[in-house]
């Protein structure tokens, strides 16, 4: 039976993938622009054998996550910008009980309350200080709503195999759009957990689930240990997209909503005669950094497009060692550029190379 | 002579951190004596919280979860709502519970979540040294009430099984107390009752445990007791606050 | 008719037992400390324990097991 194609909104289609993928707990909470997921979840996980459960906050709901998470089933939340700076605690807690489950962030402008429309400032908090102590989570980041299904089956898969919390960085844009998009087919074997806290059923001695080490030795130990975790995924993982990059003297850069409007901007700037490409990350942690050096040799300049005052630049400027002069532009508070405005800039370095 | 008083078998057999004379021991015994006479130990998972008992997963043989600050019922239900054939309990102290976790009780009980909390209320934060709790008593001399607590300033000490009585996913909310042999077997029947009313899917249990806190009372152990006797039970009267189970079995 | 055996390096001799035990033959022992640092609890005369408990069930340590005469 060919897979069907369907029509669905961003954060519909996420649920649904989830729901494919075996997520058998969803716990949300209501926010802008995210809370379709919420509500398709209520609709469809009772039909499927899930369970469904709003919260009475996105603290709550993060914990309720941990809690699933430590009995062995694939567990998911979803928040925008505010609310994944309330689960923030909680994150660092799966974290470092490496427990595997799966948090998405449909970002809005921000910071505070902020606005309701598509941001992405919050990169950093993602990739960078999602809470305390030295930990990483996975961050995919979509660009489409097809991507969108395909990154949150492969994020259930990774935070299993490496027992680490995925985000799946959207925003608002990508939720609240509808495109078509093809489901991937699952199977519904699950990998073993021996390490859940589940019961213990007479047959084994009793699972712990814990991240207080009083003593420096054992919190050392154990950090130690999820970052050599961490290395290999930073070599295995990285991900992104090259496109019209071989003989860009201009490569622009961005992910998610920034990357589609980038890639208009780079097909109208060949048009106009600039040798433009696009760098597009497809995770943000790990970072790409293989992918930006392959483009150090021939790049004369790089320009990161970003919907937020610039955060995934600094990563830019680290990836290529500063061997690249790498240049900015943004929009923010809900507003997306132009590709004329990317245009622009573009046509502004390249005089400046010449 | 046969033995008529043993450590339960969900009981770890390992020396506690707790400081001489703190009743959390007695409580943790009580637990593990229901789940021993349940024989649910293979199938219960325990959260603890953040605070005196944060290390209670060494103390228990069943699978156990170390909870954020306040959040062990969100936890709970995670399990819960995962495993729902599973026995979960959570074991918390007057500030994981009635401060930070405040919400998380009061929403875990609003839904009547099918697990147990077995809510230790000595009236301080021990662990941390001894600061006013929110059950801390009026006028209570504590590290961030030196001139006792004032409640023009600091408010009044909050009842939780009073409050959760009026919550209608309540199956059960008790108020106990550990000061004496006889008050401990009425604790033990109350946790039964609670452990049973989650086998039996009738909705959200709450045992409130008044405790002692030798070390930061500044008391001897047996000061301690009566001091729970004479100052916490008037503020805090024992008793069963709501038990939708009671018409059955009033005998209890 | 009863008798208690209170595990040495578990009692913290925190004195609840001897509190308890309506027989008053519970004292805290002052000539030894245990490897934790704590003197222990001890009953002072066995012939007047009836193996009622009363001492298991307050300490805190599960330190304390009963045994007794039990009537077939």
């Amino acid at each position: 039976m060919t897979a069907e194609r369907v029509l669905m909104k961003g954060n519909e289609a996420l649920a649904e993938a989830a729901i494919r993928a075996g997520c058998k707990c969803y716990f949300g909470y209501p926010i802008t622009p995210q809370t379709e997921i919420a509500a398709f979840m209520a609709k469809n996980m009772p039909k499927r054998g899930g369970t469904f459960l709003q919260a009475e906050s996105e603290i709550a709901a993060i914990n309720m996550v941990l809690g699933a998470a430590s009995a062995g089933v694939r567990v998911m939340t979803s928040s925008s910008s505010p609310g994944i700076s309330l689960k923030s605690e909680g994150i660092s807690y799966i974290a470092a009980s490496d427990l595997p489950c799966v948090i998405i962030n449909v970002q809005r402008g921000g910071p505070g309350l902020g606005g309701i429309q598509p941001a992405q400032s919050d990169y950093w908090q993602a990739v960078k200080s999602g809470g305390h102590g030295d930990f990483h989570i996975l961050v995919f980041a979509p660009n489409s709503v097809q991507e969108m299904a395909d990154m949150v089956v492969k994020a259930f898969e990774k935070a299993d195999q490496y027992r680490i919390p995925a985000m799946i960085l959207s925003d608002g844009m990508l939720g609240q759009m509808m495109e078509p998009v093809v489901f991937p087919e699952i199977s519904d074997k699950m990998p073993e957990k021996p390490w859940a806290t589940n019961g213990h059923g007479n047959k084994r001695k009793h699972n712990i689930i814990n991240t207080l080490f009083l003593q420096p030795d054992e919190l050392e130990a154990s950090v130690n240990a999820r970052s050599k975790k961490y290395e290999t995924i930073v070599e295995n993982e990285q991900d992104a997209e090259f496109y019209l990059t071989d003989d860009a003297d201009i490569v622009v850069t961005g992910y998610g909503a920034a990357s589609r409007i980038c890639r208009e901007a780079v097909d109208e700037a060949r048009k106009n005669g600039i040798k433009a490409g696009l760098l597009r990350p497809k995770v943000l942690w790990p970072f790409p950094v293989k992918d930006y050096q392959k483009i150090v040799p021939t790049a004369k300049s790089i320009l990161c497009v970003e919907l937020s005052t610039g955060q995934m630049i600094d990563d830019v400027k680290l990836a290529v060692n500063c061997s690249v002069p790498v240049e900015f532009y943004g929009r923010t508070g809900g507003n997306l550029p132009s590709a004329e405005e990317i245009i622009k800039k573009l046509a502004e370095i390249n005089d400046s190379l010449s | 002579m046969s033995v008529v008083f043993r450590k339960p078998d969900s009981m770890a057999d390992v020396n506690t951190h707790y400081c001489p004379g703190c009743t959390h021991g007695i409580v943790h015994r009580l637990i593990c004596e229901i789940i021993d006479e349940m024989g649910i130990e293979g199938d219960t998972i325990g959260i603890c919280p953040v605070g005196c008992s944060v290390m209670a997963y060494d103390y228990f043989n069943c699978d156990m979860i170390e909870a954020p600050h306040g959040r062990a019922p969100a936890v709970a239900t995670g399990v819960k709502r995962s495993l729902p054939d599973k026995f979960v309990f959570t074991y918390q102290g007057d500030g994981d519970l009635a401060a930070i976790g405040t919400a998380e009780t009061i929403h875990a009980a609003a839904r009547g979540e099918n697990i147990t909390i077995i809510f230790i209320n000595n009236t301080t934060y021990g662990m941390t040294g001894g600061q006013m709790a929110p059950t801390t008593l009026p006028g209570q001399v504590t590290q961030t009430t030196p001139y006792g607590r004032d409640v023009e300033k600091a408010g009044y000490p909050v009842k939780m099984c009073e409050i959760l009585a009026q919550v209608d996913g309540t199956a059960l909310a008790q108020r106990v107390s550990v000061d004496s042999p006889k008050e401990v077997q009425i604790a033990k029947k109350a946790i039964r009752k609670a452990f049973q009313i989650q086998r039996d899917k009738k909705g959200f249990s709450i045992v409130e445990v008044l405790s002692t806190c030798p070390t930061n009372w500044g008391m001897s152990p047996v000061e301690s007791l009566e001091r729970l006797r004479k100052e916490c039970i008037p503020y805090f009267p024992l008793g069963v606050y709501k038990d939708i189970t009671a018409k059955e079995n009033s005998n209890d | 008719m009863g008798k208690i055996n209170v595990i040495f390096d578990k009692c913290k001799g925190c004195g609840l037992c001897e509190n308890a035990c309506p027989q008053k033959i519970i004292q805290i022992q002052k000539d030894k400390i245990n490897s934790h640092g704590y003197f222990t609890a001890v009953c002072i005369n066995d012939d007047k324990c009836v193996g009622c408990a009363m001492c298991a069930v307050m300490c805190p340590e599960c330190a304390i097991t009963v045994e007794r005469q039990v009537q077939k």
